[in-house]
């Protein structure tokens, strides 16, 4: 664990985690919700919006994208539920059509128009680019001291930690609305809490969780961390407090593992290069989740009802 | 329009005058869900400290009623008023308990974090919950004789018991007005018996019971006044005038046959 981790693996590792738990925080209520689809609604039609955005202002800036990304999700959002009203679905299947038909979109937009010049395609979108997001003005562990060194931080980090900030804030704030409106939707609007503009919300919030980790670790993490953390979480305790809590230790030790085994993994095998971390921590989480359905004391079967 | 219609009509006025400052006032409702109306035109004055029944068959309209009048839907058309000011100015004053099924009793929290929602009001976005908050959650449930269950993950309970639990949350918010959606719906004996005497009890504070109920059989024993409605209003009035054979006959149709009608406590041809 010498100079060479602080370049190489400590900022991918700390942007994984990070986009991790941004992700986790809202997909607890997503999940409770019966919502878990639209966490994987947002991040594909996450591609869609970027294109867009890149095709309109001709240059991959983040702001753009992440307004192109935020509106594509609002879009997606109406878009299903006009399908489930109009054409009378269930609400799953209409998610389903709905992401389906605008990422393949979005896999079109970005064959058609010229975007060889920059660093943007399907591959990138599936997997990001978390192993290039490295440190290379970190010369050792003195660098996190070091204010030039300090500078020269992937941009993604500080990206991903302020939308953290954001996500963090939105669900500590609203914590207890949040959490009457999933459980009763009905007591919550009669207490006259706008169930609706918070349902909204924390759409709009999950998008916004999904656009920046999606810049920094591509959809495959974005999709897993907005599922299996709280999912395995709901498996370990019956406190919401709690579940929020254990997604969000299941989320980063998603993110440490994956990068880890996907890095060092492979040759303690004797196998020769490393493996995708997005899809690693992906296969983690899902790992993880497979665990606590196994042997999680909240798990179906554990309970005695008394 | 001709100027007769301007002449004011003396019961109009008295009904007016009463609805200013009922509990519940109720013109000219109508809620429809797509193309049916499920309740249609409706109006009702709930007299403060009664306990009353709205009652009717499957699809009558009884649930939409009751949250249209919490705002829980959007009516239509309609005028509603709680203590002579609009709903939502008065959401302080009214507890509901929706039908049990309605919720999903898998969510991760204990007996007490719901009776907890009901003092949301009380505590805010960020309000600590304090040891008089929790002190007053266990008097709740202590009502409804819940106290050792405080602890308990809500999945975990019976049927009856989670409607207790409802009703203690009911409690926790301390209304004037308590309006209960099939509070006795899938519970034991013994639950409907210690609910019916809670609501007694808050009757006889003087606060005002509202419940939307679909057993015939105890209208007479449980409520002071009742309102059956068939999408439409049917009748409303004290339980001794209103719940009558005839009525009862225009509310359900060809549905209740008159031998049933016949054995109903209370409601005599």
């Amino acid at each position: 664990m010498g100079a060479d981790f602080v370049t190489l693996s400590l900022t991918p590792i700390l942007i994984g985690a990070l986009a991790a738990v941004a992700c986790a925080l809202p997909g607890n209520f997503l999940v409770l919700r019966r919502q878990a689809l639209i966490g994987d609604a947002i991040s594909h039609v996450v591609l869609p919006g970027i294109v867009v955005a890149f095709l309109i202002t001709g240059a991959v800036a983040t702001l753009p994208m992440i307004l192109g990304a935020a509106c594509a999700a609002l879009v997606a959002v109406a878009l299903i539920e006009a399908v489930r009203r109009l054409g009378r679905i269930e609400p799953g299947a209409a998610m389903g059509v709905v992401f389906t038909a605008m990422f393949a979109g979005g896999v079109l937009l970005l064959e058609q128009s010229d975007t060889s010049s920059v660093h943007l395609d399907v591959e990138h979108a599936l997997y990001g680019n978390l192993e290039s997001l490295i440190w290379l003005d970190a010369s050792g562990w003195g660098s996190l001291t070091d204010p030039v060194a300090l500078a020269g931080l992937p941009p993604e980090l500080g990206r991903i930690a302020l939308t953290l900030v954001a996500v963090a804030l939105f669900t500590g704030i609203f914590w207890r609305p949040l959490a009457l409106s999933t459980f009763d939707e009905g007591f919550a609007r009669s207490l006259g809490i706008r169930t609706g503009a918070l349902g909204l919300a924390l759409v709009v919030v999950s998008a916004l969780a999904a656009v920046a980790a999606f810049d920094a670790v591509g959809s495959i993490i974005v999709i897993a961390m907005f599922i299996c953390p709280p999912a395995a979480a709901r498996l370990m305790t019956d406190r919401l407090g709690a579940q929020v809590g254990w997604s969000v230790v299941f989320a980063i030790l998603s993110a440490i593992l994956g990068y880890v085994l996907a890095g060092y993994g492979p040759g303690w095998f004797g196998l020769g290069a490393s493996v995708s971390a997005a899809g690693m921590i992906a296969t983690v989480s899902g790992v993880i989740l497979a665990l606590a359905a196994v042997f999680g004391p909240r798990r179906r079967g554990a309970i005695v009802a008394t | 329009m001709s100027a007769l219609s301007l002449v004011p009509n003396a019961d109009r006025v008295a009904a007016d005058a009463a609805a200013l400052r009922a509990p519940l006032a109720i013109r000219g409702l109508t809620v429809s869900y797509g193309q049916q109306p499920a309740v249609f035109s409706v109006d009702m004055t709930l007299r403060a400290g009664a306990m009353t029944a709205i009652v009717g068959p499957n699809g009558a309209g009884k649930s939409t009623l009751m949250k249209a009048a919490l705002g829980i839907v959007t009516p239509l058309s309609g005028r509603i008023t709680a203590f002579g000011a609009p709903v939502e100015l008065q959401r302080h004053r009214i507890a509901y308990v929706p039908q049990r099924a309605s919720v999903d009793w898998d969510f991760p929290a204990r007996v007490i974090d719901v009776v907890l929602m009901g003092m949301y009001r009380d505590l805010g976005l960020l309000g600590r919950v304090r040891a008089h908050h929790r002190d007053f959650a266990r008097d709740c449930l202590d009502r409804v004789g819940m106290t050792d269950f405080a602890d308990r993950q809500i999945g975990q309970l019976s049927g009856g018991q989670q409607q207790r639990v409802f009703l203690a949350r009911a409690l926790a918010q301390n209304a004037d007005l308590y309006m209960l959606d099939e509070p006795f719906a899938g519970v034991d004996a013994a639950t409907e018996k210690a609910i019916i005497a809670v609501l007694k009890g808050l009757r006889d504070e003087g606060r005002t019971v509202l419940v939307v109920h679909h057993d015939l059989a105890t209208v007479a024993e449980y409520f002071d006044d009742v309102l059956l409605i068939a999408t439409r209003k049917v009748a409303e009035g004290p339980v001794t005038q209103v719940f009558t054979a005839d009525n009862l006959q225009a509310t359900y149709g060809g549905r209740l046959a008159t031998q049933q009608i016949d054995r109903l406590p209370g409601a005599g041809a």
